[in-house]
């Protein structure tokens, strides 16, 4: 074979393989594309147009979305005067999302540490256990801890029996009610990327922690939970996102009353027919997203960097 | 003699136990936590279940055991046909992207690994990197803006939001499964004649379906479940299970709900345990 | 193709006739593969000539990482070559895909399909290839007979011991009787005892089929007993090619020579040569008679090459060719192993098998070396 004929069967060869690579990731990509990202391209030209008067959009440019979001306009004068309401609907959605990520991390660590020190058929079963909510129906769940909490739920029920209280606790509808409802949907968002990286955990650097004069909890803070970062990133991750963008748990236990980011973009593409201002929040919660993922990322390779 | 015995018998016991107190990898308190929490996290579920069941209007205090809540949702026609469109795009929407998601992973498995294979993560990813709300309402204005100007409608839309949801679910566990294959039984295969058609058909395709069939199950269990995106982009006839759920919790609390939630669990509950059951065959 | 027993009945004859003919199954000229480029390059192959007879088993030889799997990969037809030619009975299959190559494999690993029998396994390539159903059965159950694995049959592959995966691999390479069977490395999974009784099934199935085997292994000891004909490789280079006896007794290559077996290898100077004999003067002082291999320059600095079995301790009334202090005595039986070091302070080993109360083995005694006539090599 001539070196003419064998370089045109590398081309050959490396011409084939492109073809089948495009062809084959073609669908998937095509199908997000339009989508999934495209729709963000068009959300992104929305938040610059003026509101339809029975929704939608008309086409005229104006900033006033993203002026709303922080400035009320007087009707009378058109003065600018500061408006912190949605403002303060963000910094509350980053609380709760803050407050239920530790909530879950103080929780979900112990757990994912105690299934993971499990004899491995054990193993299994707990894992089934907290995958088990992972997969089922939010909306469900949320309905369900909406039964447990309400005046006439089966909590205060239980307690009024046992004659531990008098009167009902008044948890529904307050910001107790979303935080708890939070830290319920998305323990199991914590519990398992965490067991992923405890499992792998050598348990012989554990003794060698004790053997080295450390309590407990020493070993518990400067060996165990270092070796487990990246599961206590991932795990932040994940329930810190979905936290900031959650609509259902809200939507239920808050009552539409105590409002997160999420209801209050979906009522501007509802009842307030405010496209381009529901656009512009969207755009800054995820503007706010992909800040954390940057952070995350960036956590995430140092962490990589640092093991080798 | 006796008493010999029983020394001998508790000794070992006092061991054990000062054993167990000694165990190094146990950290006081972490076995209560889990505890609680498997508790807490399945106790509702379980209130709303058994109270499916309960012969009474109430959904807190138990009279005696019926049927009836689950008669009625199966009477009412809102259900029955939330239900249906529920299936409906489910299945299309676990159809279309199982393919896709298997295309693609093999794609970024079974050859050498290019420039751009990030990039193709990335976007098979992002439904999963952007909070749900932000994708419902980019995709309904989009959508809005294809039907304004090409003027069609119908539940197509719908399917292909869920598609696209559900790409990077089914994903997962099939790139895994196709990452934990080896080249070398393609390559087994090509040298005894298969032609690359004959090796995808009998080697790779038969290795791979337990991916693709839990890829399928994840596809399935998310598109069902799906409230935020569907509540958005769905038009009016394309209520699904999830959404008509929604809807009833707004206008009042029944047993009726509780009923039908209880199926909701029950269809993801078994697909899950079918999927712990296709990875543990998988493993071996 | 058509007919089993016919077929074979060829073969045997010309196995007869081959040692004569001595046709070329694979060739290869000026083979180079590398991998990656840049400052990334890994030269795997550098420009390798190789021809492989009809017949023959065939062994490549070389430490790991040396480019033997990456020549059997392009003989399969996995990887194509940087540039070169490989020929399969005169016709170039450079650019063949694998499955259109008449050339089998017997992967490291196996490779078994795991979702399939272990008579599925072995019938797999015959239906790639088309063949009817029943000539399927009739082929596999004489493969499960020649294996010795007929009560397997039914088994799924993860049901057998190493040692019987091994044999449905070698079964299944073998149903479609290829022109050449490659194997890379086939025994290394194995343990020691299974390793040798594989080695002696190997070499009678080659026997028995009559097809060429090109097999690859870095352990020497395998290579010397299986081999009709070796390749030494290092770095991919092949550095000689030859019988086992040639590879053993005649290395032309200080690497090979140290590969193979134990051997002693000394400095010096050629200080006259006759025709292929040379004396040699070593770094003490000494002067021993060498023979120069074809192809080699046998003129200067040069290296000897002195196995351990062409020494022995000189008798008291001999002129012993070398002297050495003792340092060691290994005690093997039926032979010991003296490690004595040489004046110039290079260490030297002998294999004595006579007696040794004649001498002083203590420590540090001095002893004097005799050397069998002509076996003393002078290296490339
Ligand atoms: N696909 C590949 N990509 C890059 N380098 C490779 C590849 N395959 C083999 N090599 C390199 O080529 C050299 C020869 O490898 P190989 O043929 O496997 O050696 P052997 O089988 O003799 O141990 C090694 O240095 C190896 O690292
Ligand atoms: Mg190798």
């Amino acid at each position: 074979m001539s070196g003419a004929q064998l370089s045109a069967a590398h081309a050959e060869a490396g011409r084939r393989a492109r073809n089948a690579r495009l062809g084959l990731l073609g669908p998937a990509v095509l199908i997000i594309l339009l989508i999934s990202i495209l729709p963000l391209g068009i959300t992104v030209v929305y938040s610059f147009l003026t509101p339809g008067t029975y929704g939608g959009v008309t086409w005229e440019f104006s900033t006033a979305a993203y002026v709303q979001f922080l400035f009320e306009e007087d009707i009378f004068d058109g003065t600018l005067a500061f408006n912190p309401a949605y403002l303060q609907i963000f910094l509350r959605s980053i609380g709760l999302a803050f407050g239920a990520m530790i909530g879950t991390l103080i929780l979900g660590f112990p757990t994912a540490y105690f299934i993971a020190t499990k004899p491995r058929q054990q193993r299994t079963f707990w894992l089934f256990l907290i995958t088990l909510p992972f997969w089922t129906n939010i909306l469900i769940r949320t309905y369900a801890m909406l039964l447990i909490i309400r005046d006439e739920g089966f909590i205060n029920l239980t307690l009024m029996n046992l004659r531990i209280i008098n009167h009902p606790l008044s948890i529904l509808y307050t910001d107790t009610a979303v935080f708890i409802g939070l830290i319920y949907t998305y323990l199991p968002f914590m519990v398992l990327p965490l067991y992923a990286s405890l499992e792998k955990l050598d348990f012989r650097l554990v003794e060698a922690g004790y053997d080295l004069y450390a309590s407990r909890w020493k070993v518990l803070s400067h060996v165990i939970a270092p070796l487990a970062k990246p599961g206590i990133i991932a795990g932040c991750v994940l329930v810190f996102i979905p936290g900031l963008g959650a609509y259902i748990t809200p939507e239920l236990l808050g009552g539409g009353k105590k409002l997160m980011i999420g209801n209050m973009i979906a009522i501007q593409f509802g009842s307030s027919r405010n496209w381009p201002f529901g656009s512009a929040a969207a755009l800054i919660l995820m503007a706010l997203v992909v800040i954390v993922l940057l952070v995350y990322a960036r956590a995430a390779g140092r962490e990589a960097k640092a093991h080798g | 003699m006796a008493d010999l015995a029983t020394t001998h018998d508790a000794a070992p016991a006092a061991r054990a136990r000062k054993l167990k107190a000694r165990d190094l990898k146990a950290m006081p308190g972490f076995k209560a936590i889990a505890w609680a929490c498997i508790v807490a996290l399945y106790l509702p579920l379980i209130v709303l279940i058994v109270f499916s069941f309960n012969d009474n209007r109430s959904v807190v205090k138990w009279t005696e055991f019926s049927l009836r809540w689950y008669q009625a949702a199966l009477e009412n026609e809102g259900i029955r046909n939330a239900a249906w469109v529920s299936v409906k795009v489910a299945l299309v929407a676990t159809i279309l992207s199982t393919i896709a998601a298997t295309m693609a992973a093999l794609a970024t498995t079974r050859a050498a690994a290019f420039k751009g294979q990030g990039l193709a993560y990335a976007i098979i990813n992002q439904p999963l990197m952007i909070p749900e709300i932000v994708t419902a309402i980019a995709t309904l204005s989009l959508f809005s803006l294809v039907k304004y100007v090409t003027g069609i409608t119908g539940i197509g839309y719908l399917m292909a939001a869920h598609t696209a949801f559900c790409i990077p679910f089914a994903f997962m566990p099939i790139r895994a499964r196709l990452e934990d294959m080896t080249l070398t039984l393609e390559q087994a295969g090509a040298d005894l004649y298969a032609t690359p058609l004959q090796a995808f058909r009998y080697i790779t395709l038969p290795l791979l379906m337990p991916g693709i069939v839990a890829g399928a199950m994840l596809a399935f269990v998310v598109s069902l479940d799906d409230v935020i995106i569907t509540l958005m982009v769905a038009g009016p006839g394309e209520t699904t299970l999830p959404i008509y759920i929604l809807g009833a919790i707004r206008r009042g609390i029944t047993p009726e709900i509780n009923a039908v939630s209880t199926i909701l669990v029950g269809v993801s509950v078994l697909l899950v345990a079918l999927l712990f059951l296709v990875q543990r065959r998988m493993e071996k | 193709m058509e007919n089993d027993g016919e077929r074979v009945a060829t073969q045997t004859m010309e196995k007869a006739g081959a040692e004569n003919r001595r046709n070329v199954a694979i060739s290869a000229r000026s083979l180079v593969k590398t991998f990656g480029t840049g400052e990334f390059a890994v030269h795997a192959l550098k420009d390798v000539d190789i021809d492989i007879r009809e017949n023959e088993f065939f062994t490549l030889l070389g430490p790991s990482g040396c480019g033997k799997t990456t020549l059997l990969r392009m003989i399969a037809g996995f990887e194509l070559p940087t540039s070169g030619i490989i020929q399969l009975d005169g016709q170039d299959i450079t650019a063949l895909p694998p499955h259109k190559r008449p050339v089998n494999t017997v992967f490291q690993s196996y490779a078994l399909f795991p979702h399939m029998t272990v008579a599925e396994n072995i019938g797999f390539g015959l239906k790639m290839l088309g063949r009817s159903g029943g000539d399927i059965d009739k082929r596999v159950k004489r493969m499960l007979a020649l294996v010795q694995l007929e009560a397997m049959a039914n088994r799924r592959t993860d049901q057998l011991s190493g040692g019987q995966q091994q044999r449905v691999a070698l079964a299944r390479a073998l149903a479609p009787e290829p022109k050449v069977l490659l194997l890379d490395e086939p025994l290394a999974a194995l343990d020691l005892k299974l390793r040798k009784n594989m080695q002696i099934e190997l070499k009678s199935l080659q026997a028995e089929t009559g097809i060429t085997f090109v097999f690859v292994t870095h352990d020497q000891e395998e290579a010397l007993t299986m081999s009709d004909r070796i390749a030494v490789m290092r770095a991919g280079e092949i550095l000689q090619i030859g019988a086992p006896t040639d590879i053993y007794e005649r290395p032309t290559h200080r690497f090979v020579a140290d590969f193979i077996g134990d051997i002693n290898i000394l400095e010096g100077s050629v200080v006259s040569s006759e025709g292929r004999t040379a004396q040699v003067r070593l770094k003490d002082g000494a002067v021993i008679e060498a023979r120069v291999p074809e192809g080699v320059d046998g003129s200067g600095d040069v290296a000897l090459a002195i196995r351990p079995e062409a020494a022995r301790l000189a008798g008291p009334d001999e002129t012993a060719a070398l002297s050495g202090t003792l340092e060691n005595v290994v005690y093997f039986g039926a032979a010991s192993y003296l490690h004595l070091r040489l004046g110039s302070g290079e260490e030297f080993v002998l294999r004595h098998s006579g007696a040794l109360d004649a001498y002083d083995l203590s420590t540090g005694s001095v002893l004097g070396i005799a050397l069998q006539p002509g076996r003393a090599r002078v290296l490339e």
